[in-house]
C-alpha cells in the first residue's frame, strides 16, 4: 500500500501532483496520437508488449496523481467528478479515449481524404478510400427508384402538399379546432390518397401514368410508411377499445386479432400478402403489390398499436370513468370527451415507438419485390457496372434512416415534454 | 329490454361481421383454387422434398420429406435465436449499466452506442455485416489464426471441433452438480432462516460446478479431444478448411445484427429497472446495515429484476420474430427453406403461409404465457 500512498496527493502538495499528473496524462495521450496519426512509435524502444501497454499505464499514473476530494480548484474537481473517480473508472476513460483517437485516422480516410466524389464512372474512383461517386450516380435511383427521371417533380410536389395539408390543423381558427380530429382521421388521409393517386400514378389531368412497379427508392418508403401511419392509428384505437369493452364477443375478437398480428413476425404476413392473399380475392379482382403490403402492414401495426392504447386507457384511474357517467355520458361520449385525450396524451411516447418500428420495418417491403431503399441497394449492387461498393451503400442508407429515426424519436420527446401534464 | 339491446345487438353485428369477412374469404378461396386444380391438404408434409439445404443441424438431404425441411429450418431459427440472446442480453446488461456510470464518457459513450443502433433498420443492419463487412474478410489461404486455432474467413469463421468419449457420463456430472447446488441453496436458505447462520453458498456452488465434471475426466473415462480445422486445396486457386465446424457467414452476419440491435433494447430496459428501484430502498439497505454487495443482490436487484424481466422477454421475443429476417441474406431458417423453397416447389401457398404462421405464434403464446404466470409470481402482493 505504501506504493500506491506515494501517488496520493493532499491538500497541500496538490499544485504540483495535478502538474506532473497532467503531464503525464498529455505524454500518454501525445504517444497514442503520434502513433495513431502519424505512424511513429515513439516508446519503441521499450521490449514488447510494453510499447502498447505504455501509454495507459503512464496515463493511469497521472490520473491517479490527479484524484483528489476537493481540491478546490474548479476545473480539477469537474474533471475528477467527472471521469477519475477511482482506478477503474480513470482505466476505462483512457481506454474509451484510446479507441477513439485509433479509430480516427482509418474511419476519416476512408470516408474523407482518400475518397472520391469527381467523375460519373466506377474509373473514377481509383483511391484507397471511399467511392463517393457510386452514391452520386446513383443518388436519383436511390431516392425516386424506377420512376422516370423527367417526372420526379411529380413525386416532390405531391410530398410538400402531403406535407402541407398536414399542418392545416396549426393555422385552424378556434371555432373549426373540435373537426380537427375528423379531419386528421377522415378527411386527410382522402385527400392525401388523391393527392399521391393522381400525382404520382398519373393517367388524367394529362399526366403519364406511372405503375406501381416503378415506383421505388426512398420515397417508396416515404409513401408506404405515411399510409399505414395514418391508417393503423384509427384502427389501433378501435381494438384498443374493444379489447377494454365489456361485451365478450367483441372482447375475445379483439384479443384474437392483436395476438395474432402481434405473434407472427412482419415477413411472414409480407409473404401472405404476396402469395396468399391474391387466393382469396375474387377472381377477376385485381389488387396492386404496393396496396396489398400497404394493408399488410397496416394490419400488423394496428395491434401493436392497441396495445400502447390499452396501456394508456388501463393507466387511467377509474374515478374518470366514473365522473364522466355520473354526468350522464354515454360510451361514446365518455371516450371521445374524457378519456381518449387523456389516455392519448399518456401514450405519445409509445406511439411514437410504434411508428418509429414502423418505419424501420418498410425495408422488409423487398423481400416481396418492391425496391425501396434497400432493394434498389441490392439492385445497385448487382450492377456490372458498379460491383464492389456495397458498403459505400449501406453506408449512405444507414445515414439517412439513422437521421430520420433520429429527428422521430426526438421529436417525440418534445411531443411528451409538451403534453406533460402533473398529475 | 332497452340494455339487452344495448348489450346484444354490437356483439352480434361484430360476430355477423367476422364470419362474413371469413366466408367471404373461404368461399374465394375454394372457388379460385378449384380454377387452378390445386387441392387443400398437408399429405404433401411426407413428401420428397428433392431440394438441398447448406445449413443444417440435423441430418437432412433431398431426398427426405418437407416435414423434415420444415424441422431444419425451425431448428436453425431457434439456433440463431439461442445465440444472438445470449449475446445481446451480455452487451444489453452491460450497456444499460453504463448509461447510469458516473464517468461522464461512459455514460455518453453508451447512451451514443444505444441511438446508433437502434435507429438504423434491422435489416440493413444485416445486409451492411454481410455484404459489405463480412465480404472483406480473407480468403481461407490468407487467413490469419484467431487464437492460435479459429480462422475468420470469407467463407465462415472455422472453429475446432470437439470430440467426446463418454458424453453423456460428463452430462450426467453436470446435472449432479446442478441439483446439488439447488439442493445446498435451499438447504443454507433454511439456515438462515432457522439458525441465522451464513454459509458461503457462491463459493461452494462454483466448487461443486468445477470439480464434479472434473471427477468425470478423472475416473468417468471421460475424455476430450480436438479436431482442428485445416487448409485444404480444392483446385489452383481455391482453398477450404476442413474439419472443425464452420459457421456460414450468414450465421455470423445474423447473429451480429441480431445481437447489436436488440441489446440497445435490452440496455434500455435494464436502465429503466434499476433506475426504478427508488433511493430510499438502498439507504434503508444501507442502515440497516447490509453491506454494499448485499444492498445489491437483497435489495436492488430483486426489485429491478421485476422491473426488467417483463419487458427483456417482450424484447428475446421480437427478436425471433426479427430473425425471420434471415431470409434476405439466404440463412436457411424457417421463413427461407419452408416459406421460401418449399412453397415454391409445392405451391401450396395456404397451407404452407398458415404453418409458418402458427409456429411462431405457437412460440410467441408460449412465452407470453410463462411470462404472465411468472409476473403474476412476483407480482408484489400488497395487502
Amino acid at each position: 500500500m505504501q506504493t500506491i500512498k506515494f501517488l496520493k496527493p493532499s491538500r497541500d502538495n496538490i499544485k504540483n501532483y495535478s502538474i506532473i499528473g497532467s503531464f503525464l496524462v498529455l505524454v500518454s495521450l501525445i504517444d497514442v496520437i503520434s502513433n495513431a496519426f502519424l505512424k511513429i512509435n515513439l516508446t519503441s524502444f521499450l521490449p514488447g508488449s510494453l510499447t502498447t501497454l505504455f501509454p495507459l499505464i503512464i496515463g493511469l499514473i497521472g490520473l491517479n496523481m490527479m484524484r483528489i476530494d476537493y481540491s478546490g480548484n474548479k476545473t480539477l474537481d469537474l474533471l475528477n467528478k467527472n471521469i477519475n473517480t477511482n482506478n477503474f473508472n480513470a482505466l476505462l476513460t483512457l481506454l474509451i479515449l484510446f479507441s477513439i483517437i485509433k479509430a480516427l485516422p482509418q474511419s476519416l480516410s476512408w470516408m474523407i481524404l482518400d475518397a472520391t466524389i469527381s467523375g460519373d464512372s466506377k474509373d473514377a474512383c481509383t483511391g484507397t478510400g471511399a467511392c463517393w461517386t457510386y452514391i452520386k450516380v446513383w443518388f436519383r435511383r436511390f431516392m425516386y427508384g424506377m420512376y422516370p427521371n423527367e417526372f420526379h417533380w411529380r413525386i416532390n410536389t405531391a410530398f410538400i402538399l402531403v406535407i402541407a395539408l398536414g399542418f392545416v390543423g396549426y393555422f385552424m381558427k378556434d371555432n373549426l379546432k373540435k373537426y380537427l380530429a375528423l379531419y386528421y382521421v377522415i378527411i386527410y388521409p382522402v385527400i392525401a390518397y388523391l393527392v399521391i393517386y393522381y400525382l404520382i400514378s398519373g393517367g388524367s389531368f394529362g399526366l403519364q401514368w406511372v405503375e406501381t412497379g416503378a415506383w421505388g427508392g426512398l420515397s417508396l418508403t416515404f409513401i408506404v410508411s405515411f399510409f399505414c401511419l395514418i391508417f393503423c392509428f384509427p384502427l389501433g384505437m378501435i381494438f384498443a377499445l374493444g379489447r377494454r369493452s365489456n361485451l365478450p364477443a367483441i372482447k375475445y375478437i379483439s384479443i384474437c386479432y392483436i395476438e395474432f398480428w402481434r405473434g407472427v413476425p412482419l415477413i411472414t404476413v409480407l409473404f401472405m400478402s404476396s402469395v396468399m392473399f391474391p387466393m382469396f380475392l375474387p377472381e377477376d379482382f385485381f389488387m396492386d403489390k404496393l396496396v396489398r403490403v400497404i394493408i399488410a402492414i397496416t394490419l400488423f401495426e394496428a395491434a401493436y398499436c392497441a396495445e400502447v392504447i390499452r396501456g394508456g386507457l388501463q393507466s387511467l384511474p377509474r374515478g374518470q370513468y366514473d365522473a364522466a357517467k355520473s354526468l350522464g355520458m354515454g360510451y361514446w361520449k365518455m371516450h371521445i370527451f374524457v378519456i381518449l385525450p387523456q389516455a392519448l396524451k399518456l401514450v405519445i411516447p409509445g406511439i411514437a415507438n410504434t411508428f418509429l418500428a414502423l418505419v424501420k420495418d418498410t425495408p422488409l417491403i423487398f423481400v416481396v419485390g418492391l425496391a425501396e431503399l434497400a432493394g434498389m441497394l441490392a439492385l445497385a449492387k448487382t450492377n456490372p457496372k458498379w460491383l464492389g461498393f456495397a458498403m459505400e451503400g449501406y453506408i449512405f442508407a444507414s445515414i439517412i434512416f439513422w437521421i430520420i429515426c433520429y429527428a422521430m424519436s426526438k421529436y417525440s420527446y418534445n411531443l411528451e415534454a409538451k403534453y406533460k401534464t402533473e398529475r | 329490454m332497452n340494455n339487452i339491446i344495448k348489450k346484444f345487438i354490437p356483439q352480434i353485428l361484430a360476430i355477423l361481421f367476422v364470419v362474413l369477412i371469413f366466408g367471404f374469404l373461404t368461399l374465394n378461396a375454394q372457388t379460385n383454387m378449384d380454377n387452378r386444380g390445386i387441392d387443400f391438404g398437408f399429405d404433401f408434409l411426407s413428401q420428397e422434398s428433392s431440394f438441398d439445404v447448406q445449413f443444417s443441424l440435423i441430418e437432412y438431404s433431398g431426398s427426405d420429406s418437407y416435414a423434415r425441411a420444415f424441422l431444419v429450418g425451425l431448428l436453425n431459427t431457434l439456433l440463431v435465436s439461442f445465440i444472438s440472446i445470449i449475446i445481446c442480453t451480455i452487451l444489453g446488461v452491460i450497456i444499460g449499466v453504463a448509461r447510469l456510470s458516473s464517468n461522464y464518457l461512459i455514460k455518453n459513450s453508451a447512451a451514443w452506442y444505444v441511438e446508433f443502433f437502434r435507429n438504423i433498420p434491422l435489416l440493413l443492419q444485416i445486409f451492411f455485416w454481410y455484404y459489405a463487412a463480412l465480404r472483406a474478410l480473407p480468403m481461407p489461404e490468407k487467413a490469419n489464426a484467431w487464437f492460435g486455432v479459429t480462422y475468420m474467413t470469407v467463407k465462415g469463421y472455422y472453429i475446432p471441433a470437439m470430440i467426446w468419449e463418454n458424453l453423456n457420463i460428463f452430462l450426467y456430472c453436470g446435472l449432479a452438480a446442478i441439483i446439488s447446488i439447488i439442493v445446498l441453496r435451499n438447504y443454507a436458505s433454511k439456515l438462515r432462516d432457522t439458525q441465522g447462520k451464513q454459509i458461503p453458498v457462491f463459493l461452494y456452488s462454483v466448487a461443486l460446478l468445477i470439480v464434479l465434471p472434473l471427477l468425470s475426466f478423472l475416473f468417468g473415462g471421460v475424455s476430450l479431444g480436438f479436431e482442428l480445422p485445416e487448409l485444404k486445396k480444392l483446385s489452383k486457386i481455391s482453398y477450404i478448411y476442413e474439419g472443425g465446424i464452420s459457421l456460414p457467414p450468414e450465421l455470423i452476419a445474423l447473429v451480429l445484427a441480431l445481437s447489436l440491435y436488440t441489446s440497445t433494447f435490452v440496455a434500455e430496459c435494464v436502465r429503466a429497472g434499476i433506475e426504478g428501484v427508488s433511493k430510499g430502498q438502498k439507504e434503508a439497505a444501507a442502515s440497516v446495515g447490509l453491506t454494499p454487495n448485499q444492498v445489491l443482490k437483497l435489495v436492488i436487484m430483486p426489485q429491478a429484476l421485476r422491473i426488467i424481466i417483463p419487458p427483456t422477454t417482450n424484447q428475446y421475443l421480437n427478436l425471433t420474430k426479427n430473425s425471420s429476417l434471415a431470409a434476405a441474406i439466404a440463412y436457411p431458417d424457417l421463413v427461407l427453406v419452408f416459406a421460401g423453397t418449399a412453397l415454391m416447389q409445392t405451391g401450396k401457398a395456404i397451407e404452407i403461409v398458415s404453418i409458418t404462421m402458427l409456429t411462431y405464434l405457437t412460440i410467441s403464446l408460449t412465452i407470453a404465457a410463462i411470462m404472465n404466470w411468472y409476473n403474476k409470481k412476483i407480482e408484489i402482493k400488497e395487502k
